[in-house]
C-alpha cells in the first residue's frame, strides 16, 4: 500500500555534489523542496583515519544502496561481462560523494565546449576520431563562468587564478579561461615534495600551479582550515574542511524550512500524468512506498543511476523508458580515461604521509588542446598531477620496478628502503563519446529489487590510447627531470565503472541526439531536469564535479527564472 | 592493552639481547596469543601462518607478518568483512596442504623454509594445481590479506605492536600536520595510536553485518 506525500513545489532526487548545491537556489528562491536521499546524514565522528575501511572495505560506500546495483561492464557488443566489482566506486550519504572525494574543483577548459568547431578550425576537417558522437555544447566556457563563481563561493574553493579578465598571472594556469575573479581562498600549501616537482616542471619550460580544490585553505564560512592529516582520499574531513555539500549548500537551504530532506530513501520510478508531464516520483523507505507528487522533477544521480531512472520509468507515453523516445537515453556515455598513470622511485625519502590528494602540482601544457597538435595523431590531452597522499597499506603494496620481488626477505629489504621514496601521478585525459560507448539496461543482473542494473557496453578507442601514452610520455619526462631514478607506466585497461562517467542524458539543442536542452529541461520531458556529469557531452582534461555543479546551479536558477512555463 | 604492550617489550628485549640477529622464533611464540582462531580450523590456521611468516619473513630486518599478527588479522575478517572468502581459503589452503605434500612430502607449515619459498614461487607463478580458480589468485588474495593484516590499523588484530608500520617508517596517525611536518627531511616522532584511540570517532560494523538491509 503505497502512501500518498503532499505535492511539493521540486523533488530532488539525490543529495550529492549536484543535487545538493541546486537546492540552494531553489530553496532561498522560496519554493518548497523535497531532498530525496538514498543514504544517511554522516558527521565527523564518522570520518576517522581508518585506511583499512575506507580504502579496502569500501566503507562509508559498503551497504548502501548504489553497492546493490553496480554496473556490469564489458568492452564491446560481442564481448563476454566482465566480473562485477564488489563494491561501487561513489557513495550515498547527504552530500553523496563529494564526502569522500579527492574534491578536485576545476574549471573546463574554453575548447572543451567546442570541440567539434575548435578542431576543425585550427586542423580542417577529418581530424575528428571516426566513430565519435561528439558535438560542441549550446553554449560556450563565458555562459557557465557565472556559476562557477557561484559555486566556487557558496562550497568553498581555494586557488590560484591564472587568468583574472584576461590578465594571465602565471602563478596559477595560464591556459584557463578568463574569470571574473580570483578563488575566494587562495590555493592550499604546497609541500617540499611538490615544490620539487614544480621546479623540475620550470625547467622543462612548462607552466606548473597548485590545483583548485573544495578544501578550505583557511577558515572559510566558519568552518576550520585543512589540516592536511592524510585520510581526504575516500574519507570524510574530521574537521569539515572538505567543502561536501552536506557542510556548505545542503545545510543552508535546510535553514530556509524550505528544503526537507528525507534520508534512506530509494526512489524507485519517476511517474508521469496523462499529458506525459513527469507526476512525482516513487520511493522506499524502512519497506514502505512513498508517493511523492511533485511540479518539477530534478533527477540528481550519478550518472549510471540517472541513466537507469530513466530507463526503468516506462509507461505508455514512454515505453522505452522516460524521456527516451528519441532512443538517445544512455548514449554519448565516457569515462574520464584515468588510469593508466606513471610512478616514480625516487633516490630519497618523499615525506608523502600526510596530505591529501588535493595538495599538489599540476601541468596544463599538454592538456586539451593548449598545445599544437597539426603533427599529432589525435586531438585532446591530458592534465599532470602530482600530490602528497600516502598511507601504510598503499605504501607498502608498491610496485618494486623491477629491482624487488613482490615477497620475502629481498621485498621486506625493498620496501624498507623505498616505501617513501615512490609516487604515483593521476592524469586525466581528454575522452570522447562514440556511436558504440553505450548504457543500457542489464537484461538479466538485477538489484535486490528485481530491477535490472546498468549495463556499460564501452571501451577506449584509438585516440584515446594515443592521448593517454603522449601524457605518459610526458609524466616520465616530469619525473625523470625532478630526479626519480625509475618509472613505470601503468596499464590503461578498459573502461570500466568509473568515478568520471559522463553523458547518457546529454544536454544540446538537438532534441534528436540529446535528451536535455540547453537548461537541462528534458526535450521529451520539460518539467523533468537533469543534475550531473550525465549532461556533460565533454570531459576535459579536469575533474567533473564543478562543472556538473555549475551546471546544477544554472538549472535551478532558470527553474526559479521561469516557474510558470516549466512546473506548468 | 596489556597483551600489546608485554609483546613489546619482549621485542625490545629480544633485540637488545640478539643486536641485528633475528628476533628469535621462540620468543615471539611466547609472546603471540595462545587463542584459538575465529573461523579457521587449527590445520587452517598452521599453514596460514606459516604462508604469511614466509611472504613477510621474521629477519635480520625485525619481525614479519606472522608476528604482526597477519594470520589472525585474516581469520578475524574470514569471519566479517571478509567473508565472502572463507571458503576460498579453506579452499586453498587445503590445496597447498595437499601440494605440499605431493610435491615435498610433509605438511606446509613443517617444511624448511626454503622449500616453503619454492612452492610459494609456485603459487604465485599459477603452476599449482588443485586452486579454483588457480593458485595465482590465492597467491594475490593472501597477499593482499597479509599487506592489511600487517600494515593497517591495530583495530582490526593485525599491525601488532606497530610492526608494520615500524618496518616501512609510517610516523603514525596525525590529525593535525604543519607545513614543517610534511617538508621531505622532517624527522617525526612515530606515533602509535589506533584511529579508534582518538575518542571523536564511531566505530562502523562491517559491510556484511550490515549488509541485507
Amino acid at each position: 500500500m503505497a502512501t500518498s506525500l503532499d505535492r511539493a513545489d521540486v523533488v530532488v532526487v539525490g543529495l550529492g555534489g549536484a543535487g545538493g548545491v541546486a537546492v540552494e537556489p531553489l530553496a532561498a528562491a522560496g519554493l518548497n523542496v523535497v531532498g530525496l536521499e538514498a543514504g544517511t546524514r554522516l558527521s565527523a565522528r564518522d570520518f576517522a583515519p581508518d585506511e583499512l575501511r575506507n580504502n579496502f572495505r569500501g566503507w562509508p560506500q559498503a551497504a548502501q544502496k548504489c553497492n546493490r546495483e553496480i554496473p556490469v561492464h564489458r568492452p564491446n557488443a560481442s564481448a563476454p561481462d566482465n566480473p562485477r566489482a564488489s563494491v561501487h566506486v561513489m557513495m550515498n550519504g547527504v552530500g553523496g560523494t563529494t564526502l569522500h572525494y579527492w574534491a578536485q574543483s576545476w574549471r573546463l577548459n574554453p575548447w572543451d565546449f567546442k570541440v567539434v568547431g575548435e578542431t576543425t578550425r585550427r586542423y580542417g576537417v577529418g581530424r575528428l576520431p571516426k566513430g565519435s558522437t561528439v558535438e560542441d555544447w549550446p553554449f560556450g566556457l563565458d555562459e557557465l563562468e557565472p556559476y562557477y563563481d557561484k559555486v566556487e563561493r557558496a562550497v568553498g574553493v581555494s586557488g590560484q587564478a591564472g587568468n583574472v579578465k584576461g590578465v594571465i598571472d602565471p602563478r596559477g594556469n595560464i591556459f584557463e579561461g578568463a574569470r571574473e575573479r580570483t578563488y575566494p581562498m587562495p590555493a592550499l600549501r604546497g609541500t617540499e615534495f611538490t615544490d620539487l616537482m614544480a621546479g623540475a616542471a620550470r625547467r622543462l619550460g612548462w607552466h606548473p600551479f597548485p590545483g583548485p580544490a573544495a578544501v578550505n585553505s583557511e577558515v572559510y564560512d566558519g568552518r576550520s582550515a585543512c589540516l592536511y592529516h592524510g585520510f581526504c582520499n575516500r574519507g570524510g574531513c574530521h574537521v569539515g574542511a572538505k567543502n561536501s555539500t552536506a557542510v556548505s549548500t545542503i545545510p543552508r537551504a535546510e535553514r530556509t524550512g524550505k528544503l526537507a530532506v528525507v534520508t534512506e530513501a530509494h526512489v524507485t520510478r519517476i511517474d508521469v500524468d496523462a499529458d506525459g508531464r513527469a507526476a512525482g516520483v516513487q520511493y522506499l523507505k524502512d519497506g514502505e512506498t512513498y508517493i511523492q507528487p511533485a511540479s518539477v522533477v530534478l533527477l540528481a544521480g550519478y550518472t549510471y543511476e540517472n541513466v537507469r531512472l530513466l530507463l526503468l520509468s516506462t509507461s505508455a507515453a514512454y515505453t522505452r523508458g522516460l524521456a527516451n523516445n528519441g532512443g538517445q537515453v544512455g548514449r554519448h556515455y565516457f569515462t574520464h580515461n584515468q588510469a593508466g598513470g606513471v610512478l616514480a622511485l625516487f633516490p630519497h625519502p618523499l615525506n608523502r604521509w600526510y596530505g591529501l590528494p588535493a595538495q599538489g602540482v599540476a601541468v596544463d601544457d599538454f592538456a586539451d588542446d593548449n598545445f599544437d597538435h597539426a603533427g599529432l595523431d589525435f586531438i585532446g590531452g591530458g592534465n599532470l598531477w602530482v600530490y602528497s597522499d600516502q598511507r601504510p597499506i598503499a605504501a607498502a603494496s608498491m610496485p618494486t620496478f623491477g629491482r624487488a620481488p613482490r615477497w620475502g626477505a629481498q621485498w621486506k629489504q625493498f620496501v624498507m628502503e623505498n616505501a617513501d621514496r615512490w609516487v604515483n601521478s593521476y592524469l586525466q585525459k581528454t575522452t570522447l563519446p562514440y556511436e558504440d560507448n553505450v548504457l543500457d539496461l542489464h537484461p538479466t543482473v538485477k538489484d535486490p529489487l528485481g530491477d535490472p542494473v546498468i549495463r556499460i557496453t564501452a571501451d577506449h578507442k584509438d585516440n584515446e590510447k594515443r592521448v593517454a601514452a603522449f601524457v605518459q610520455d610526458k609524466m616520465e619526462q616530469w619525473f625523470l627531470e625532478a630526479g626519480a631514478v625509475a618509472t613505470q607506466r601503468q596499464p590503461l585497461g578498459t573502461m570500466g565503472v568509473s568515478t568520471h562517467a559522463y553523458g547518457g542524458t546529454r544536454m544540446g539543442d538537438d532534441p534528436e541526439t540529446n535528451v536535455v536542452d540547453r537548461w537541462g529541461f528534458c526535450h521529451e520531458v520539460p518539467n523533468l531536469g537533469v543534475l550531473g556529469a550525465s549532461v556533460m557531452g565533454t570531459s576535459g582534461a579536469h575533474n567533473p564535479t564543478l562543472t556538473a555543479q555549475a551546471l546544477a546551479w544554472r538549472t535551478a536558477e532558470r527553474l526559479v527564472a521561469d516557474w510558470g512555463a516549466i512546473a506548468g | 592493552m596489556r597483551r600489546r604492550l608485554s609483546r613489546r617489550e619482549l621485542l625490545r628485549r629480544s633485540a637488545a639481547l640478539g643486536a641485528m640477529a633475528a628476533v628469535p622464533a621462540n620468543v615471539l611464540a611466547q609472546a603471540a596469543s595462545t587463542a584459538p582462531y575465529a573461523t579457521l580450523t587449527a590445520a587452517e590456521a598452521a599453514t596460514l601462518e606459516a604462508l604469511v611468516a614466509r611472504l613477510i619473513p621474521n629477519d635480520a630486518n625485525g619481525p614479519g607478518a606472522f608476528e604482526a599478527g597477519a594470520a589472525r588479522y585474516i581469520d578475524r575478517a574470514l569471519g566479517d568483512a571478509l567473508a565472502a572468502q572463507r571458503s576460498a581459503y579453506s579452499a586453498s589452503l587445503a590445496a597447498l596442504e595437499s601440494y605440499a605434500r605431493s610435491q615435498a612430502g610433509g605438511s606446509f607449515a613443517a617444511l624448511p623454509p626454503a622449500r616453503q619459498d619454492e612452492l610459494i614461487d609456485d603459487l604465485e607463478q599459477g603452476r599449482a594445481p588443485g586452486f579454483a580458480p588457480s593458485s595465482s589468485a590465492f597467491f594475490e588474495l593472501v597477499l593482499g590479506h597479509t599487506l592489511e593484516g600487517t600494515f593497517g590499523d591495530p583495530h582490526y588484530g593485525g599491525n601488532q605492536d606497530f610492526i608494520g608500520w615500524e618496518l616501512i617508517g609510517y610516523p603514525g596517525l596525525r590529525l593535525a600536520v604543519t607545513a614543517e611536518q610534511q617538508r621531505m627531511d622532517a624527522k617525526l616522532e612515530p606515533l602509535q595510536s589506533s584511529a579508534y584511540d582518538h575518542t571523536q570517532f564511531d566505530e562502523h560494523p562491517t559491510a556484511s553485518e550490515r549488509d541485507g538491509d
